[in-house]
């Protein structure tokens, strides 16, 4: 039962959010249903860390006839941080999302969003895994276009296009993955698929599945909807899509290239890899090229998606630990950093890094809040983005896969310039005189730094504890690449 | 605008739509149908009256705001997972309640059919906001 | 075996079509590829689990007939479609919004306003 309350309990704030449009009705639901979301949470991750993969088997059907729903530590953990987040943006967008759009239904859609996202998580069918993507695209097409600007129209059609087309190559590969193996259960395909001779045919599904999620999360070839739409609607929304949605793509892979596309290696491996590398390496470069934050930022959830795949490519349980670490890592900054742009253009009314500065002399809280999360993105330490970086260029090494493994220092090199740019121009340069009266003297209330600063402490927390929590990471990536303990377990063998 | 046929045929077919979709959402377990058809045909009648007499009075005969009728489609939903729980601890557990009627026939009433009338209820809500909404906007009468 | 041909050589055509309508500028036609690129996918999934002609994919009488269709690719497809159905009302949807805003159908006649 408690495994469905991620899903079910997102759902009931639906039907709370649908009674009523008033305004305040809307504000307490929402930001108190995103409290109660990551209370479930956090006592899943409690048992799962207790007693083990918690295992759900929807209306009593067994295993291969059933929908299985399944918590392992992976989905614990990542349920825990998009809980976190979820609060987080709740309370930000309170305050930064417009009046109308808040009795527009945000929170409605911030929750089915947040719905959809748990059930990606949890779910242990490929169908279902399906059905949670649709939901949460359905939700974010509305998020995204929430006030229907022209600009957000624009964004909007183009992810809208992008990601309906991730979701049919999706669905092709569920086509042909049923009609090869007569499942679509992910233990029982990894039951079949793991003592299968016939790798060449699977990969024709594998990579139906490789390009759905790799358009998801934006990897080399696939990104380019996402710098043009991210930047488009209210940075509430764009900071909660940069958290979640590109994660949901890389964690689906994460599951499926550890649980059941086993059978061709060296191919997935290599091809995994070479598109890291290349994401890692395009993704920074267009990043330091840009002068608009959210452009910016947004070049960066590529180059570092590129990181996640690397650990991915690189399959030991190092590089998975220190992929998931370095998402978990990147879910809290790049929130963090995207809320923090949204504080700036509240305070100097852009977005430009020309046309801004002197927010050191002025808000010196506001620059330390920000530093935190820049840092940790471009791999200082003791933040979390050096560990995570660590973990994987270590475990690179180790595996002899020295080419993308250079490639990723350089990244972190052309990161740290990319943040230090923002840094220079937006906080320590001189601020340029045209700023407008009204925006100057504007002060930031608590309630509008809180969300940051909850994050702040998350990234600080999971940096400085990563000695701590190294054991935890190096187990959840044992479990994911020795997959029996999950398949006994869903199948009751 | 009146189109003196629509109404005449609406008066009639009103009915037949809400009472085949009853039938439909009720057969739907073991058979052809369920929820979501007969919400189409329920949603279909409404839709017949707005053409007909326009939006205005389709919303009056509906009584219920569309976003209301799918908050309790999906509210019957989630009360559907429920029983199954507390009767057998297993989630979402279909459970049956067997009524006795008049002359040794009996009711089966279970968690299946709850579930299917809230997706009834929530596909017509869907389906109806979705055509007021743009039959207002395009000022359709 | 001649209907699974004849079937694949419906989605190759379904392909075609919704790829050209894909790569058009109108938004309209945009949104009618992928009608036509989801229709086709849901022929892949019909197809790939196997045909089985004039079965019911339920048990009729009492006992399980010996041969019946498998219920679940129809499930999926069934799905499918519901889900395409509420993806296809939001597009047009949005794409009504956009004529509305632009008074075009044009992709290409957003461009100008890149700095907004």
């Amino acid at each position: 039962m408690m495994i469905a309350l991620p899903i079910l309990f997102p759902l009931f704030m639906a039907v709370l959010l649908l009674m009523n449009r008033s305004h305040n009705y809307q504000k307490v639901v929402g930001i108190a249903g995103s409290l109660f979301t990551f209370g479930i949470a956090l006592a899943l991750f409690v048992t799962v860390q207790r007693c083990g993969i918690q295992v759900l088997q929807a209306g009593g059907w067994e295993a291969p006839y059933g929908i299985t729903l399944v918590v392992d530590k992976l989905s614990a953990l990542m349920l825990l941080i998009s809980g976190f987040i979820g609060v987080a943006v709740a309370v930000y967008a309170a305050s930064f999302v417009p009046s109308a759009l808040i009795s527009g239904r945000f929170y409605l859609f911030f929750h089915s969003l947040m719905m959809g996202v748990n059930g990606a998580f949890i779910t242990g069918d490929v169908f279902n895994l399906y059905v949670w993507f649709e939901v949460m695209l359905m939700s974010s097409f509305v998020l995204i276009t929430l006030g229907s600007k022209r600009i957000q129209l624009k964004g909007g059609i183009k992810y809208l296009s992008m990601n309906l087309l991730a979701s049919l190559f999706f669905l092709a590969g569920i086509g042909l993955l049923y009609g090869k193996t007569g499942t679509l259960n992910m233990a029982h395909l990894a039951d079949i698929l793991r003592n299968d001779s016939h790798p060449l045919l699977m990969n024709t599904s594998a990579m139906l599945f490789f390009v759905g999620f790799g358009i998801k999360a934006a990897v080399f070839p696939f990104f380019f909807w996402l710098p043009s739409s991210y930047y488009t609607p209210p940075v509430a929304i764009t900071a909660f899509f940069a958290a979640l949605l590109t994660k949901v793509g890389v964690y689906a892979m994460i599951r499926f290239f550890t649980l059941f596309f086993v059978q061709d290696p060296i191919f997935w491996h290599n091809l995994l890899l070479a598109i890291a590398g290349l994401t890692m390496l395009i993704g920074g470069m267009a990043a330091a090229s840009q002068y608009e934050i959210r452009q910016i930022l947004s070049f960066h959830i590529i180059s570092q998606i590129g990181y996640m795949i690397f650990g991915l490519g690189v399959f030991t349980p190092l590089a998975i630990a220190g992929a998931v670490y370095f998402m978990i890592h990147n879910m809290l900054a790049k929130t963090n950093t995207f809320l923090i742009a949204g504080l700036i253009h509240r305070m100097r009314g852009t977005y430009q890094l020309k046309s801004m500065g002197g927010l050191y002399k002025s808000y010196p809280l506001l620059a330390v809040l920000f530093l935190i999360p820049a840092f940790a993105l471009a791999g200082v330490p003791p933040l979390p983005g050096f560990f995570g970086k660590l973990f994987l260029i270590k475990a690179g090494f180790e595996a002899g896969r020295f080419l993308v493994s250079g490639v990723a220092v350089v990244t972190g090199i052309l990161t740290l310039f990319s943040m230090i740019k923002i840094w220079n121009e937006a906080f320590f340069k001189q601020s340029p005189t045209e700023i407008h009266e009204e925006c100057q003297h504007e002060k930031l209330r608590f309630a509008e730094l809180l969300p940051s600063i909850m994050l702040a402490s998350g990234t600080l927390a999971l940096g400085l504890g990563a000695g701590y929590l190294y054991d935890f990471f190096i187990e959840m990536g044992e479990q994911l690449l020795d997959s029996t303990q999950y398949i006994n377990l869903v199948l009751n063998k | 605008m009146n189109y003196t046929i629509l109404v005449i045929a609406f008066r009639y077919i009103r009915f037949i739509l809400v009472f085949f979709s009853i039938l439909t959402l009720f057969r739907g377990h073991n058979l052809p149908g369920g929820g979501f058809i007969g919400g189409l045909m329920a949603s279909g009648a409404f839709i017949f009256q707005a053409l007909a007499l326009g939006v205005q009075s389709s919303k009056n005969s509906l009584r219920i705001k569309p976003s209301k009728l799918i908050a309790s489609g999906l509210f019957l939903a989630i009360l559907s997972t429920l029983p199954g729980f507390f009767a057998k601890g297993v989630f979402f557990a279909g459970t049956w309640v067997k009524i006795p009627l008049l002359f040794g026939a009996t009711l089966k009433l279970g968690t299946p059919l709850l579930f299917d009338t809230g997706v009834y209820l929530s596909v017509t809500g869907v389906v109806l906001l979705l055509i007021f909404t743009l039959m207002e906007e395009w000022k359709w009468n | 075996m001649e209907m699974e041909l004849m079937l694949a050589l419906l989605i190759g055509i379904l392909f075609t079509v919704g790829v050209y309508l894909l790569l058009r500028r109108s938004v309209l036609k945009l949104v009618l590829g992928i009608i036509f690129i989801g229709n086709a996918i849901n022929l892949i999934i019909f197809v790939a689990s196997g045909l089985v002609a004039g079965k019911p994919p339920f048990v009729t009488g009492q006992e399980p007939e010996p041969e019946m269709a498998d219920p679940l690719p129809q499930a999926l497809i069934l799905t499918a479609i519901v889900i395409s159905f509420g993806i296809v009302a939001f597009t047009l949807a949005l794409k009504y919004k956009y004529f509305s805003l632009t008074n075009t159908d044009d992709l290409d006649q957003l461009t100008e306003t890149e700095n907004e």
